[in-house]
């Protein structure tokens, strides 16, 4: 199993080394000089070319890489020219917001779309059955920011004055501020230090921030502000959930060990759950691992759409105003998450399925 | 000929059979076996049974009818500003004749956009691009990753590996966010956005060809054809190939439906089609901020793509049932 991983983990690296070849090509494509859109257009030649020495821009092409590599094994991303801050600051900022929404996303879609694809298997051909396959096809075929929108529409404006009305914008309501928990427990760390750096990343959860400080005005503002965006960005991933459940299902009650179950008089319930459903798993883990993409390509629609200060937007944001730090960082720390998501996946075949054995 | 076909052997059996009970078989039957039992004809058979597959052929077939006859059909030009050629303003709502609005208004049964122009008839134009966008996209990324899952299949070695390796690095991309990234290298605008899209869903055909390549390369058909004296070129392209032609479709099929809804959302972006073409993204796009006072603005052109993606989803699937069942996911 440990073998398995460090191969797994040692195979991924050319995988990792070519999604950061590709980012470093595809940022020194975008078009336009990069000292003039850091300086401006009116900057001399002079100051252009000290700023290319600088930079090492002067340096063939392979060296400049070499020398990109070496500044993220440090985890140094360079400053953003937009906003003249270090992009590690600004990624620690954006990203636990996107994972939040990204997490409640698929909690939605998962702990929706099993029981859905369920039923659907168990009650095959019965209208349930029916609608929920309807449903789930429609699903799919959705635009993420049309139904974004539409939900923003009924939620906020049609049943405005109602105890259903949601916010369809931001993360926080005007005048609710979320207090970091490592000032709320004083934890006296040093700004700029690592720890401070991991507890910032981690405070930037607004869900998980408030319950570790026990602020529940904050935390059901935080949740109430969710909702939407995760409704929007779940809603294809549970419909994909949904139909790969029913049909791995479907594949496993036709099995004769399923038969022998009925046979020896046991519950149709723990027939369905013990006996089928944990032998159906497998695919169903497999499906969900695989969203993780499908949600962050979602998160830049979603976000932009709900004003939601998250990575998709930000990097949206960035490739428009050709703020390529930014670029190269985001796109870097999204395909390898995406990547290190489908080994977590692999490895975890392990624990659903106790026959398989890493090698 | 030593060997008497099945079919044949079969029919002298039903005979021999109905000499037994005195009576003499149709004449005819042997054909009529022979024609029904032909893979296209069991394929067809196949594909009649599945449900989705005749509900999403149908939906489409009506959506390619509506983009052939869009000047019929639609009541104006798609791109014509109606400012002083009708009483109508900025983002009317929809006036239905049938449904109580008064008769003496003009009809614009989807309403007006936010540039006086009648959003019924730039949605059935819409239609048209969409349709491109799919078959074109699809099209392109079929044809170059048959040829990098071909060429990597059938040569192995370093070859495949670098080409499956590079495979590998595309799909470790959401696919949106690297076609968000290509178009901004290579500009804005609708060709360039296809092109994106393109690039992102090659690896998808190149695997799909690379494993029936696999799959078929080592079998007899394909020594014999080599013992024939047939070229490597000959063996790859008319002996190989054929056998990556099912998954094809069913992969492409949906496929198509990805690559409208990724283009339809580069476009909602403002990264492809620009104003003031029909495209259903665009006009989305440009109407986001209007959703409270104008939500037909949105809710109708976000229709027209989810129809769209759906009929291909749903010819997709039944076809994916009925070709190749072993595709299914």
């Amino acid at each position: 199993m440990i073998q398995y991983a460090i191969r797994r983990i040692l195979l991924s690296i050319p995988v990792v080394f070519g999604i950061l070849l590709v980012t470093f090509v595809l940022a020194r494509s975008i078009p336009g000089d990069p000292c003039k859109a850091m300086l401006g257009e009116k900057a001399s030649a002079e100051v252009c070319e000290r700023f290319t020495r600088e930079h090492g821009l002067d340096k063939p092409i392979y060296v400049q890489f070499l020398i990109y590599l070496k500044e993220i094994s440090r985890g140094e991303f360079g400053m953003s020219i937009r906003f003249s801050r270090p992009v590690t600051q600004i990624l620690i900022e954006r990203l636990p917001t996107t994972i939040e929404l990204g997490l409640t996303a698929l909690v939605f879609a998962t702990i929706v779309g099993i029981p859905m694809g369920v039923f659907s298997a168990v009650r095959r051909n019965s209208a349930i059955d029916v609608a929920t396959m309807i449903g789930a096809n429609t699903g799919v075929s959705m635009p993420v920011y049309w139904l974004g929108l539409m939900l923003a529409y009924l939620f906020a404006l049609v049943l405005k004055d109602t105890p259903f009305w949601l916010p369809p914008s931001g993360r926080l309501s005007a005048g609710v501020v979320s207090i970091p928990f490592y000032e709320v427990f004083n934890l006296g760390l040093t700004k700029g230090a690592f720890s401070y750096q991991l507890a910032d990343f981690f405070s930037n959860m607004l869900i998980l921030n408030s319950i570790i400080t026990g602020d529940w005005k904050v935390l059901g503002d935080a949740i109430t502000h969710l909702i939407l965006p995760s409704l929007a960005l779940g809603t294809i991933p549970l419909s994909i959930i949904a139909r790969m459940t029913r049909s791995s299902m479907l594949e496993v009650l036709r099995q004769d060990y399923i038969r022998t179950a009925r046979a020896k008089g046991l519950f149709e319930r723990i027939v369905i759950l013990k006996h089928a459903f944990r032998n159906a798993l497998l695919p169903i883990a497999t499906i969900i691992g695989l969203q993780v993409g499908t949600l962050f390509a979602g998160a830049v629609l979603t976000e932009s759409i709900f004003s939601i200060a998250g990575v998709g937007r930000m990097l949206f944001e960035a490739i428009t105003a050709r703020d390529f730090p930014i670029v190269q960082a985001f796109t870097v720390a999204i395909a390898v998450g995406y990547v290190a998501v489908n080994l977590i996946v692999d490895l975890s075949y392990v624990f659903i399925d106790p026959r398989i054995k890493l090698e | 000929m030593t060997n008497m076909p099945a079919e044949k052997s079969l029919d002298m059996d039903q005979y021999m059979d109905g000499v037994v009970a005195g009576k003499v078989p149709e004449p005819n039957t042997t054909e009529k076996d022979y024609r029904s039992n032909s893979l296209a004809r069991l394929t067809m058979r196949r594909i009649f049974r599945q449900r989705n597959a005749i509900v999403g052929g149908i939906m489409l077939g009506l959506l390619i009818l509506v983009a052939i006859f869009a000047p019929l059909i639609a009541p104006y030009d798609p791109e014509e500003v109606l400012i002083g050629k009708e009483e109508v303003s900025k983002r009317d709502s929809p006036c239905i004749h049938l449904l109580g609005c008064p008769e003496d208004q003009p009809q614009h049964i989807l309403g007006i956009d936010g540039n006086v122009r009648d959003v019924f008839s730039r949605v059935i134009y819409g239609t048209r691009v969409s349709l491109f966008i799919g078959f074109t996209t699809v099209g392109f990324a079929i044809i170059v990753g048959t040829l990098l899952g071909a060429v990597g299949g059938f040569l192995g070695g370093w070859v495949d590996n670098i080409i499956m390796r590079f495979m590998d690095v595309l799909l470790a991309f959401p696919s949106l966010l690297l076609a968000i990234a290509i178009v901004s290298v290579l500009g804005r605008g609708l060709q360039n956005a296809l092109l994106a899209i393109a690039i992102v869903t090659i690896p998808v055909y190149a695997r799909v060809v690379r494993a029936s390549v696999l799959s078929v390369k080592e079998q007899e058909f394909v020594s014999a054809s080599r013992a024939l004296g047939g070229g490597q070129f000959h063996i790859l392209f008319l002996r190989i190939l054929p056998n990556a032609i099912p998954p094809l479709i069913v992969q492409g099929t949906l496929g198509i439906a990805t690559a409208i809804l990724e283009a339809a959302a580069l476009s909602f972006l403002g990264l492809g089609a620009q104003p003031p073409t029909p495209e259903w993204g665009t006009m989305l796009g440009s109407e986001r901020n209007q959703v409270f006072t104008a939500p037909h603005l949105v809710f109708f052109p976000g229709l027209a793509i989810m129809i769209t993606v759906l009929s291909f989803n749903l010819l997709g699937d039944g076809l994916r049932d009925a070709i190749d069942p072993r595709l299914k996911q």
